[in-house]
Formats: structure tokens, C-alpha cells, sequence
């Protein structure tokens, strides 16, 4: 069976010989096409998750490895193949204030892509198509057309990207950070309509952010990025009130819960020092990456690169704290998500 | 609380944008005293006047905005009443503010020891320039960054390094009053908690007081003391952070608690009903009223009144009645 998407050793290199970054570091994952799914992938400023999502809208091409939409190499696309791709993958961004042109009205932002990919054949048509979108996103057509990006609210206007990506009829979200701009009142509404869109329409989410809190109301799975790698992955009811790596443990722990009972800071911020980073630089892929941060580093985590170990069911950590448990290949993340996924509907 | 314990006392701020569509009132009457070691969150969601309240206190406003009216003491000084050179120096010296998206006003091209310098040199404290460089890796150190940061460049640091620095330039004079308007908010999790704990101990050391501006409901239970909470221009209700977020009053704040995502109700999304009203024209009445599930007759009618009881609680709510709170 193909899948709908599937991120096959995916590496991404900027720059070259000893400045060289790697911001995704072989990231294996599928989505399959006949169970939609949102999955999360979180990680602080600088762990890949935006350049993962990148490489998958085609922006970015990969260093090494391939990207395949429905079993079909991105890069090796034709051109029919192509249009397919750029209108089922549709993107919803960061900053709802950049992804406008000042000059123009907000329509355009839905009259060019009706035009690109002719999804109407008259102006009557087209105009049916834009008010559709904008009532499933719960905007009023008549409050919205006709304005300038300027007159419209940060919420009003990443809605409004949301119904031009929902217009293609798309089968894949890429959403990074989608309300990390808006305003915390209105970010229960912009989740709440892509959680519904994802229900009602079996759209697929990649859901990239680095805020933990949304991540688990919206997700099913969430894969946890450090340094381009995957450091926990699984059930993001797991993960999240119970997280196993380290990492992800300092990560939860930092969450400012609006919640008295729940303090934050219950683990120091350990800051790296030169020799262990050096260290790190040295022993290259034979090193866990957390190590020099790593609040339980062992002898053996300078040794080598731990792999995905099963930390109990539905749950893998890139730890050697959880050896004891079965390992899983790294191409295997997508049939851990979609093993959740049946659990739970 | 003890009267002279108060650090920052803002009397009826009033601060106006004269517009080609009228004059926008972004903040009317606001009112409140800091006291001195508390840390206040002021809340509330974009456009309610929050940040327009600090470059109000700071003397800030820039055209067409103007305070036009409202006193701030600091001490036995009302800064609007202060001439422009006099406030130039309060300005760090005594009030110090850290604005949102600091971390991109640094100068690209000067070296970051530099750059805290300039803000010394300018404040004529008589300093040799031996004693500015070690006051400047002194606000390093207090900001908990290496010493080795003076001698770099703005590129050469990371987000919430450079967030550090704008705070250390900001905090090198100690001022008793730092303003903080979402110092952290584009920051990831782990450098926000970082930054923040960083400003605490800060303040903590200092004994100066905090004001954090910001609409994350979260980083303020984490971090403040008290909380005021704005709405259009106003304050709606100010209280402890226990009694904010166990016990809200105002129907405005218990909405803005319950959107917050909890881990306890997965996938349940609560959104504040309606928008924002346009500060051009507000409604009559309170301006909560048009979003407000528990508007009654009244509310429409007549502006509640910010009620204080014995505790300094506050809370301008018709539920409340007239006779202040039960």
C-alpha cells in the first residue's frame, strides 16, 4: 500500500565542512492515506521541525534521503504530478502578518489559486467556493472580502489562510506553529477548526510547534525533535504527562501550565560546558547528542548513538535509560503513529 | 499593604491616539500601585491597550498618541511632570523597561560590551571607562550570561541569549521599576523559562518590582504576584494570582482562564466569544457587554465602577453590585 506521505532518511545539511548544520538528521516517518492523522512534531527554536516541514512542502530539498507523496518521489515529480502535490499539501504559517502582500486585498489570497488550479469555470462559481471556505472556518464572506490584510484581526487573518488551504480541498496540513502569533484567547478557535476539518473532512496534519500544551490538545502522536532527531515519540497523552526522555522531560517541565498546583522548573537548565561540547563535536554520530545537557548521562552515552527503544507500549525514547525495552527500526516511527491511531477510533 | 511600600503609583492614565478616524482612546483611567519586590502581571488580548500602558509610563507615546491626562509616582516624583532631559535620565536609572521583541533592536555591528556601555556612558554617573567595562560584565554575569558575550557581536547569539543582553542593558542601572512587555514571546519553552528566571532572580536581588505585560495566562501564573487584567482600555479586575485563577470574578476573566489549554480537558477548545471592540468607538455601557455571557439589563446602560475591598481586591462588574464585592 502506498502512503500518503512518507519521509524516507530524510537529511538536511545548511552549509558546508566544519560550519556545516545538520537540521534534520535521518527522520524517518510515514502517514498513511486511509487513516487521516495529526501528528505533532515538536522541539525547541533550532531542532529541525521547521526545515522538516519544509523539505516536505518541497521549499527545501533534501541532503540525503527522499520525500514521497503518495509513493511518488517529490523531487522526481512530473509536471501534472507536481500540481497535484501543491494542491493537496497546503501550509498554514507562523506569522499571519508576513503571509500577505499589504498592497493587495484579502481576496486575491483566494482569487489566485482558484485561477491557478481552475476551480471554477465562472466568476458566480468562484465566488461560491470563497464563501464555503470562509463559513468552515467560521468567518463571515461579507465582513472579510473586500478588506485589506491591515483591517483584519492576527486571528481573522491566520483564519483566513486556513480557508484558502481548506478551498484546494487538500488531503495534508503543514501547520507550523499556526498560533504561536495570535492571541492565546482566539488559538482555541484556529485548533478547534483544524481539529474539525481533520474530523470532518479526513485531512492529514503535520502539526509543527515548539508549545507542548497545544500540541497535546490537538495530536494524536507527537514525535519530539532534538538536534534534527527524533528523541521520544508515540502517544501524545504519554508523552506529554509522562514523558521519558530527558529531554522531553525538561521540555514538559518548562510548560507554564496556567495552573497554580503545576510549577514549572522542577529540573535545572543544565548549560552545556566548552569540554563537553567539544566532546559532542568530536565523537560525531558515536555520542548521544542530549549528553553535554543530559542530567543522567552515562559513561555509555559517549560511546555511542542510542536508537528508538520501546519505553513501554505505544512509546519509543532515543535513550539508553530504556534498553531493557525492544528497539524500533527507524523506518517504523509512521507504524507506531498509525497503531495509535487505530486504538484510538 | 503598607503605604510606603509602593513603588510605582499610577493615578487615572489616560493615553489618546488623535487619528484621521477620531481619537482612539487606548487607555482610560487606569489606575493601580506597584509595590515595591511584587511582581504584577497585566494582562489582556492585543489592541486592549497593555503595551500603550507602558510607553505611557515610559514617556514613550509617540505621535499622535499623548498622555492626556493621569500622574505617575515614583517616589516623591511624578514622571509627567518631569522636563524631558530629567525623564531621559529616570529611564533606566529608575524605571527600566524591556520591550517586546528586544532582542531585534540591538545594533548589528557593535559588540555587545559596547552596546550596554552606551546606555551607562549616557546616564552621566560620573564612571571611568574602567569602571563602565566591569559594570558591563557585572550586567552580564547578573543576566547569567558568560563574560566572554561582551566581546561578541549580536549574530554570534542565540534568541534567548540576546533577549539576556537587551535585559542586562536595560537592568545594568538597577532601576526600582522594570516593565517587561512579553519579554519572552517568541521564544521556545525551555530559553522563556530560562529568560524569566533569570529576570526573577534579578528582581529578587534588586529588590525592584516587575511589571509583565503579556497575554499568556500561563507564564503569568508561573511567574507573578498579582494580576490586572485589561480589557479595552481599562482595568477589569486586579487581585492575587491565587484569586485570579482560582476564584475570577469578572465574567471577562473567568473566559480568558477557561480558553487556556489544561491538561486535564483534552481536545475541549473554549474561545472567548465576539472580537475585540474597535477603541474608536466603544460600547456604551461596560465594554464587556456585547461578549459577555452574563450581560444583564443594566450593563448596556451604566459603566461599572472599578470596586476596591479591604484586601485590594478590584473588580468593575455589575454582578458585583454597586455596594462593592460580597
Amino acid at each position: 500500500m502506498t502512503h500518503l506521505l512518507e519521509l524516507r532518511n530524510v537529511t538536511k545539511v545548511f552549509g558546508e565542512g566544519a560550519k556545516a548544520t545538520v537540521a534534520v538528521d535521518e527522520v524517518s516517518l510515514y502517514l498513511e492515506s486511509d487513516k487521516p492523522s495529526i501528528i505533532a512534531v515538536a522541539g525547541e527554536s533550532g531542532s529541525g521541525k521547521t526545515t522538516m516541514g519544509m523539505t516536505v512542502l518541497g521549499f527545501l530539498r533534501p541532503t540525503r534521503g527522499q520525500i514521497l507523496y503518495r509513493g511518488i518521489d517529490v523531487d522526481k515529480m512530473n509536471a501534472d504530478q507536481s500540481i497535484t502535490y501543491r494542491r493537496e499539501v497546503q501550509a498554514v504559517f507562523q506569522d499571519p502578518f508576513a503571509s500577505y502582500n499589504p498592497f493587495y486585498k484579502v481576496d486575491r489570497l483566494f482569487e489566485k489559486p482558484i485561477a491557478k488550479f481552475k476551480l471554477a469555470s465562472s466568476q458566480g462559481e468562484a465566488r461560491e467556493l470563497i464563501e464555503e471556505a470562509l463559513n468552515k472556518v467560521g468567518l463571515r464572506p461579507r465582513e472579510m472580502l473586500g478588506r485589506f490584510p491591515h483591517q483584519l484581526s492576527g486571528g481573522q487573518r491566520q483564519r483566513l489562510v486556513v480557508a484558502r488551504a481548506i478551498l484546494l480541498n487538500p488531503q495534508l496540513l503543514i501547520a507550523d506553529e499556526p498560533v504561536s502569533m495570535v492571541d492565546a484567547s482566539l488559538r482555541a478557535g484556529i485548533l478547534e477548526k483544524i481539529r474539525q476539518l481533520h474530523d470532518e473532512l479526513g485531512i492529514s496534519v503535520l502539526y509543527i510547534t515548539h508549545d507542548l500544551t497545544t500540541a497535546y490538545h490537538i495530536s494524536d502522536g507527537i514525535m519530539v525533535l532534538y538536534q534534527g532527531s527524533v528523541v521520544e515519540a508515540g502517544d501524545v497523552d504519554k508523552v506529554i504527562k509522562s514523558p521519558v526522555h530527558p529531554y522531553t522531560q525538561l521540555l514538559v517541565d518548562s510548560i507554564p501550565w496556567a495552573d497554580l498546583t503545576l510549577k514549572w522548573g522542577k529540573q535545572p537548565i543544565i548549560e552545556p560546558t566548552e569540554e563537553d561540547l567539544a566532546r559532542l563535536a568530536a565523537a560525531g554520530t558515536a555520542c548521544c547528542k542530549y549528553a553535554p545537557r543530559c542530567p543522567q548521562a552515562m559513561p555509555r552515552c559517549w560511546e555511542s548513538r542510542p536508537p528508538l527503544f520501546h519505553a513501554d507500549s505505544g512509546r519509543v525514547a532515543a535513550c539508553f535509560l530504556y534498553e531493557s525495552g525492544t528497539t524500533l527500526e527507524k523506518d517504523e516511527l509512521g507504524g507506531l503513529f498509525s497503531a495509535l491511531n487505530n486504538g484510538s477510533s | 499593604m503598607n503605604e510606603n511600600n509602593v513603588a510605582l503609583r499610577v493615578k487615572d492614565l489616560h493615553v489618546h491616539y488623535d487619528t484621521e478616524d477620531g481619537v482612539v482612546k487606548a487607555v482610560s483611567g487606569v489606575s493601580f500601585d506597584l509595590h515595591a519586590n511584587e511582581r504584577m502581571g497585566l494582562v489582556g488580548e492585543s489592541g486592549c491597550g497593555k503595551s500603550t500602558m507602558a510607553l505611557g509610563l515610559m514617556r514613550l507615546i509617540k505621535e499622535p498618541g499623548e498622555v492626556v491626562a493621569g500622574e505617575a509616582w515614583l517616589g516623591d516624583k511624578n514622571l509627567f511632570a518631569l522636563s524631558y532631559e530629567e525623564m531621559r535620565m529616570a529611564r533606566g536609572l529608575e524605571i527600566g523597561m524591556i520591550p517586546q521583541g528586544a532582542m531585534n533592536s540591538l545594533v548589528p555591528v557593535i559588540r555587545v560590551k559596547n552596546q550596554i556601555i552606551d546606555a551607562l556612558a549616557d546616564h552621566k554617573l560620573g564612571l571611568s571607562k574602567e569602571q563602565l567595562e566591569e559594570r558591563a560584565l557585572e550586567a552580564l554575569d547578573s543576566v547569567e550570561l558568560p563574560r566572554k558575550v561582551a566581546e561578541m557581536y549580536p549574530h554570534e547569539l542565540s534568541g534567548g541569549m540576546k533577549q539576556r543582553v537587551c535585559a542586562a542593558i536595560s537592568l545594568a542601572m538597577r532601576p526600582k521599576v522594570i516593565i517587561a512587555d512579553e519579554p519572552t514571546s517568541a521564544l521556545d519553552v525551555i530559553t522563556q523559562r530560562q529568560v524569566m528566571e533569570t529576570i526573577g532572580r534579578l528582581q529578587e536581588r534588586t529588590n525592584s518590582a516587575v511589571i509583565l505585560i503579556g497575554h499568556d495566562m500561563g507564564l503569568q501564573a508561573q511567574f507573578v504576584n498579582r494580576v490586572a487584567v485589561m480589557y479595552a482600555g481599562k482595568l477589569v479586575e486586579v487581585g492575587t494570582v491565587k484569586e485570579i485563577f482560582t476564584d475570577a470574578l469578572h465574567p471577562y476573566t473567568q473566559l480568558l482562564i477557561s480558553s487556556l489549554p489544561t491538561l486535564g480537558s483534552k481536545g475541549v477548545f473554549v474561545s472567548i466569544p465576539g472580537i475585540a471592540p474597535s477603541l474608536l468607538e466603544l460600547p456604551s455601557g461596560c465594554v464587556f457587554h456585547p461578549r459577555c455571557p452574563k450581560a444583564m439589563a443594566i450593563c448596556n446602560q451604566e459603566e461599572p465602577v472599578l470596586h476596591s475591598d479591604s484586601s485590594g481586591r478590584r473588580v468593575s462588574c455589575h454582578l458585583y453590585g454597586n455596594g462593592g464585592m460580597n
